[in-house]
């Protein structure tokens, strides 16, 4: 029986210091039969060492693709990628195919969201782990056995010994994604990527996977990206969240300005449109959830102005229809927000400065 | 036999309008090896589990991936056959019908399924995939009436009736799953089975969704068995919350009573692993991690079946297997000897 830690104990992530991972105007456009996609247009984040930043979004918002793009994993032919990723200094969507190769694994670890499709099927566990041990760092074959059996343990599977000679089929989901994150953490990869990495489990083997990151994050100064369409799990391990919408972001900042005083309607409606644990379950009398009405758009028909305006229920400002509202300072009353110089005021908990893409004033919605 | 199904129920009461009841179902199936396919064991995916339907209500049936949450869903509408025990709806034995019976049962009866992609035909249009179930049972005869009857279903799930040429390629998710609805609503039944209908959608979607289910309960006073490992969802739209593990039901009541107040360690767990959006109750929360996975329904552990997991597991647990009793809130009942050692075969015996 291990009990999470409470809330005081987690240590908040070191503000200062250069970021670990810079994203500049990160655009991705795909060919499609149906024309051209911008799957992901204009992103801007930094992720710092030992801190965890959440893109969250629905399907098709594109916020699976736009880290496919930062680790060179879209077909060249069909996708064209633009902007700056600097890992460490470096420019991931610069680099030659040999460097990313060595880049990812003791760069960028990434855990993908089905275990049973990522992991290979005929190939044992120990030999998936000892593949990127030994590709990247020169060991040999019993050291390396040695150490992904530590690494195994680590992610606390039981028997790890054992666990190196069974094949995927034989483990659960569970442990199948503790391999995962074994594999992704092999060459202690100082950035960790998880697409919907707990996606797929029942809570209480994502309540596991959740510990465990949590652990990596404040023992090793991980750096991570968690992207999850789940905002319940987003409150529980972020530093800063990241709101896609239609290739967008939409909104940016701290967990608990996002979460607590989302300022676009999107992340509102998105919210909203949750059902609430704690709901007063009186019989048949719970009210409607709110909803955000129609669908997401399609990448290859994307609304001349404003991502969100087709489906927005507050449509306060006419520009909207024809401009996309540029990602800007919004928050505290306080801090007097005038253009972009007033980011630094604009500064939220932790340092952190909350965005949004809207022009709806603080009230609306 | 009803006196034992009375005390086995362990005090479900008996005077409340139920729709469909259960007593010690089973659904094993068996597992073969060796050079001639002998059995050689059985996966228990439901084993012994009790449970009414009030007329008009929803019951929230929870549980992880695995605890046979789905098998017991599809065995009251004999989708897979019971290997024990009885079903009854509306007061007729599930079990013993005739193949027209059984088709009677299954208007009065229907299922929306998961995932809507998979569900629907690709080669029939959404007028013909809404229609089917109107031919199968000869309801609305004559090309018009049918094509007026589909318009409607269309319109009860919020789909304009233009559309019933399109194919379910051109629809979204949400859209799809709407056309599932129309499809299990179309001979007007009773009662209807939604497994994990909301699983596979977008939060936003999603939410339509769940306000349509429960649009569509009041307009037409249907009873639900809504299965889902959501925990959230399943809270929000029940009057009753089962949750089952390793094909028993565990623990059952008001949803309020089990959304706040479980009685039953597991449901404890399950309830705090499940993360909600707000970032001060998630980092100030103590959160019951259990310890690794859910048993083999091949190998059910002895006694409680959670015993090997639980973080409160005591002297009788490993040996005896607990009943259902009535414990906290009126109609709550959990499966604990923390609440006082009530085995199984004790709540059978005052029948037997």
């Amino acid at each position: 029986m291990s009990r999470r830690s409470a809330a005081g104990e987690r240590a908040p992530a070191p503000v200062t210091g250069s970021p670990l991972l810079e994203v500049e105007d990160l655009r991705v456009r795909l060919r499609t039969p149906r024309g051209p996609a911008d799957v992901v247009g204009g992103l801007s984040y930094a992720v710092r060492a030992g801190e965890t930043v959440a893109v969250v979004g629905e399907s098709g918002s594109g916020k699976s693709v736009s880290v496919l793009a930062l680790l060179g994993l879209l077909p060249s032919r069909t996708a064209t990628v633009t902007g700056r990723a600097l890992l460490a200094g470096e420019d991931l969507l610069a680099m030659g195919p040999r460097r990313l190769r060595e880049v990812r694994g003791p760069g960028v670890g990434m855990v993908f969201q089905d275990p049973m499709t990522s992991l290979n099927p005929v190939l044992s566990v120990g030999r998936q782990l000892t593949e990127g041990l030994r590709a990247h760092e020169d060991l040999s074959r019993a050291a390396a056995r040695d150490r992904a059996r530590e690494l195994l343990a680590e992610v606390g599977l039981p028997d790890p010994r054992g666990a190196l000679d069974r094949y995927p089929h034989q483990l659960s989901g569970g442990m199948r994604q503790r391999v995962m994150i074994a594999i992704a953490l092999s060459c202690s990869p100082s950035l960790l990527i998880a697409d919907e990495a707990t996606t797929a489990l029942d809570v209480t083997v994502q309540a596991q996977i959740l510990d465990l990151v949590e652990r990596l994050r404040s023992e090793h100064g991980t750096g991570v990206i968690w992207i999850t369409h789940d905002l319940g799990v987003v409150a529980g391990i972020a530093d800063r969240v990241l709101v896609m919408y239609g290739g967008r972001c939409v909104e940016d900042g701290s967990a608990e300005d996002v979460l607590t005083r989302p300022r676009h309607p999107y992340t509102r409606g998105l919210l909203g449109a949750l059902p609430d644990l704690a709901e007063p379950g009186a019989d048949g009398e719970v009210p409607e959830l709110r909803t955000v009405p129609g669908t997401p758009p399609q990448p290859t028909a994307l609304p001349p102005g404003c991502v969100f305006w087709p489906r927005c229920p507050v449509r306060s400002d006419p520009r909207c229809e024809h401009e996309q509202p540029p990602l800007a300072a919004v928050g505290r009353p306080s801090s007097a927000v005038s253009t972009s110089a007033s980011e630094e005021g604009a500064a939220g908990a932790g340092g952190v400065v909350h965005r949004a893409a809207t022009w709806c004033e603080e009230e609306a919605g | 036999m009803t006196a034992t199904s009375g005390a086995r129920a362990g005090g479900q009461e008996a005077g409340a309008d139920v729709l469909v009841r259960v007593r010690g179902l089973e659904v094993h199936f068996p597992v073969r090896s060796g050079l001639l396919r002998r059995t050689t064991g059985a996966v228990r995916a439901v084993d012994g589990v009790d449970l009414d339907i009030r007329r008009g209500e929803t019951l929230g049936l929870v549980g992880e991936s695995g605890c046979g949450k789905s098998t017991l869903g599809n065995a009251l509408l004999r989708l897979v056959e019971p290997t024990g025990g009885q079903v009854s709806f509306d007061g007729q034995d599930v079990r013993g019908l005739s193949r027209r019976g059984l088709r009677t049962l299954r208007r009065r009866a229907g299922m929306v399924f998961q995932d809507p992609f998979a569900s629907l035909d690709p080669r029939l249009t959404v007028a013909q995939t809404v229609a089917e179930p109107l031919e199968v049972h000869g309801l609305h005869e004559g090309r018009q009436a049918r094509a007026r009857r589909t318009g409607e279903l269309l319109e009860l799930v919020g789909l304009d009736p233009a559309v019933a040429g399109r194919y379910p390629h051109e629809f979204s998710g949400g859209q799809r799953q709407r056309v599932g609805i129309a499809r299990a609503l179309a001979g007007e039944p009773d009662f209807l089975v939604c497994d994990e209908a909301v699983a596979s959608l977008d939060v936003s979607v999603q939410a339509q969704v769940l306000n349509l289910l429960r649009r569509l309960q009041r307009q037409l006073g249907l009873t639900y068995l809504f299965v889902s490992h959501d925990l959230s969802v399943v809270r929000h739209l029940s009057d009753r919350i089962a949750v089952m593990y390793l094909g028993r039901v565990v623990e059952v009541g008001p949803a309020s009573a089990v959304g706040t107040d479980p009685q039953m360690p597991y449901t404890r767990a399950l309830l705090s692993a499940v993360p909600t959006p707000d970032p001060a109750a998630e980092r100030g929360r103590q959160r019951v991690v259990l310890r690794g996975d859910v048993p083999s329904p091949a190998a059910v552990p002895s006694g409680c079946r959670f015993h090997t997991r639980c973080p409160e597991v005591f002297d009788p647990c490993a040996d005896v297997d607990p009943a259902l009793q009535p414990v906290g809130a009126p109609g709550q009942l959990a499966a604990c000897h923390l609440h006082g050692v009530v085995s199984q075969t004790d709540a059978l015996a005052p029948g037997t």
